[in-house]
């Protein structure tokens, strides 16, 4: 059910994507299946379903190196840096799984216009010139007007500018679009409909649909590009992971003129983590399958690598399938330049600074890029 | 023998233009010397930035630039990237870069065509990339622009020559410079489409993806000089042995 004032635009992308899926077996692709997919030069939905299947797993070095040589050619030895910034922790969902929840007894908190000018600054100052905005999913702590402000504000700052916020209805993104922002980041966590209601008890998030949807509200809204991700760890991975490519993929087809990238963050320890096994643990080895897969099927897309991870996977899997990489992280609200004002959502693996991360990349012969966006 | 190629009047003794993307800066330094290279191509949205990464910094002043609207989705956009890279300093040539298509980055020749004729009256040098339609050279031509720029292939993708005769079909029929731009992937092609009467071809991703950058860049070089001499001295004929000459094709001729 949506709830009141939110947008229904007129698409079937969420049915395209739940038919794929649900004709998902990936128990039943063989080894012969692996190597037909590996001998082709573009990856179809049907290869996409191979590469995230068990049977890859134990071809994951020859899958690492096409997806090496694919990254190579889309994007050169370029690796583009970023940092996100919180401005604002305060939450009204309950998701199960995440430090924000609005039922935890958090600090949260909320900066002022002056204090995010003070963060920009500090940012700025490390050379970075590509910034992520962003914060918790409360309209009222954050309204859609106090977030543009902010945008506004980071145009002196940033050349390119991205959102990860509450989604929004068209017009909301269209006016943060004119304030200057140029990339959404939405995730929809898992595409698991029935656990995605378990996970999501309360608040605008637990519209299902409606998330589903905000990729397509950015596209139409004029917004340059819109990225993807699931949570893993939340449900089963190599499904969750074929309807974001999916998702991505039936987009970019309908809008080829919007970047369509992915993010791929793991479940990381968060205040009031249930402590028994989790049955949909993702480990290393999955993840990077599920981002080689990415890139083969997507070649062209931007992949996006969180601070959730050690240093040594990042450092690792930069200019083999991922292309973006964020340095001198805090997921604190604030904490760039004063002290912290709002606990982390989640706690972080790489705390390398801007320069630290600089030096891995050109030590791997890769090439450190902070600006490659024009604001139009 | 002198042979310069000439755009809107800037001499230059070099058929090699550069493109930059893919490199890292202190490659693209290395791979100018080695090429000798004297245009550089450069996407301005990687020229914008502040910090010590600045590409402007690692290009030679004796080095034309050519700025490229990469990034812009329409015409008005492409405009809007020309202006502001006259306004930083990069000077009157441009290269219309106008794509839609975020997967093969395919250019949008309409559009190309609008900023062409916008760009051509604001006295810019305009270069325009575009996918080789004889009637779109046309018009890009009576729009004002400097050459023409059809692509081989896919950008990035090394595929060659694809669209060879085509390209031959423009170079054939339309007076400005044609320089192939994207898509050559070895020495052997870009020699190929040069002794076709190619004016100049752009390289990048087939240097950036080699083993070694600056070999390739040279290699890339005597590719496009021994390519321009074979057009210049004009290529032998090539005998057909399809055609059965001896079969008797004139004997009902009388003599009357």
């Amino acid at each position: 059910m949506y709830f009141k004032n939110m947008e229904r635009i007129d698409s079937d992308m969420l049915e395209q994507v739940l038919k794929l899926v649900r004709n998902y077996d990936y128990n039943i692709y063989t080894k012969n299946d692996v190597l037909k997919t590996l001998n082709k030069d573009v990856a179809d939905i049907e290869d996409l379903k191979v590469l995230l299947s068990p049977a890859a797993t134990e071809f994951l070095n020859t899958v690492a190196h096409k997806a090496q040589y694919e990254t190579r050619k889309h994007f050169g030895t370029n690796i583009s840096l970023f940092t996100p910034l919180y401005i604002s922790n305060y939450c009204e969902n309950q998701c199960t799984y995440c430090g924000y929840n609005c039922k935890n007894n958090i600090h949260r908190g909320k900066l002022t216009i002056e204090e995010i000018e003070k963060e920009f600054i500090a940012i700025s100052q490390t050379g970075l010139e590509d910034i992520l905005i962003l914060t918790g999913e409360s309209r009222t702590a954050s309204s859609v007007e106090y977030i543009g402000e902010a945008v506004k504000l980071a145009k002196k700052y940033f050349p390119s500018i991205s959102i990860e916020i509450y989604p929004l209805n068209t017009d909301e993104y269209k006016y943060l679009s004119e304030c200057g922002a140029d990339f959404v980041c939405v995730y929809q966590e898992t595409y698991n409909k029935e656990n995605y209601k378990k996970l999501h008890l309360a608040g605008p998030k637990s519209v299902f649909e409606y998330r589903f949807y905000a990729q397509e509200r950015a596209a139409l809204a004029g917004m340059r590009g819109v990225s993807f991700g699931i949570l893993f760890g939340l449900d089963d991975f190599r499904k969750d992971a074929f309807c974001a490519a999916a998702h991505a993929y039936l987009l970019q087809q309908k809008y080829p003129d919007v970047k369509a990238g992915f993010s791929a963050p793991r479940l990381r320890p968060y205040i009031n983590e249930h402590k028994e096994e989790n049955p949909h643990y993702v480990n290393e080895k999955q993840l990077f399958q599920a981002l080689c897969a990415y890139r083969l099927f997507m070649p062209f897309s931007e992949i996006t690598i969180s601070t959730r991870e050690r240093a040594g996977f990042r450092d690792n899997i930069i200019g083999v399938c991922a292309t973006k990489i964020s340095a001198g992280v805090k997921t604190s609200v604030g904490g760039h330049e004063d002290n912290a004002k709002g606990d982390e959502q989640f706690e972080i693996s790489d705390p390398r600074s801007v320069s630290e991360i600089v030096e891995t990349i050109k030590q791997r012969g890769l090439y450190p890029v902070f600006g490659n966006h024009i604001r139009l | 023998m002198e042979d310069t190629l000439i755009i809107k009047g800037h001499k230059l003794n070099s058929r090699f233009i550069l493109g930059s993307g893919k490199y890292s800066l202190e490659l693209i330094k290395a791979a100018i010397e080695s090429a000798g290279a004297e245009i550089v191509t450069l996407a301005l949205r990687r020229a914008n930035t502040k910090t010590e990464y600045n590409i402007l910094d690692f290009i030679p002043k004796t080095v034309t630039l050519l700025p490229n609207t990469s990034g812009a989705r329409t015409a008005e956009e492409a405009v809007r990237i020309a202006r502001l890279s006259r306004e930083l300093g990069c000077g009157d040539f441009v290269k219309i870069e106008v794509i839609k298509d975020t997967k093969f980055l395919l250019p949008d020749n309409y559009e190309t065509i609008k900023a062409t004729e916008i760009l051509a009256k604001e006295g810019f040098v305009v270069m325009p990339y575009m996918y080789p339609d004889l009637n779109v050279a046309r018009d890009l031509a009576n729009a004002g622009a400097a050459t023409i720029m059809p692509l081989a292939a896919p950008i990035g993708s090394n595929l060659g020559l694809l669209t060879k005769h085509f390209i031959k079909i423009i170079i054939d029929e339309i007076k400005l410079p044609v320089i192939v731009d994207a898509g050559i992937g070895s020495p052997a092609q870009a020699c190929e489409i040069m002794q076709e009467g190619a004016a100049a071809v752009m390289i990048n991703t087939a240097i950036a993806t080699a083993k070694n950058i600056n070999e390739m860049a040279a290699a890339f070089k005597m590719a496009i000089e021994a390519g321009r001499k074979a057009y210049l001295a004009g290529l032998g004929r090539v005998l057909d042995f399809k055609a059965e000459a001896s079969s008797p094709m004139i004997d009902f001729l009388e003599d009357k």
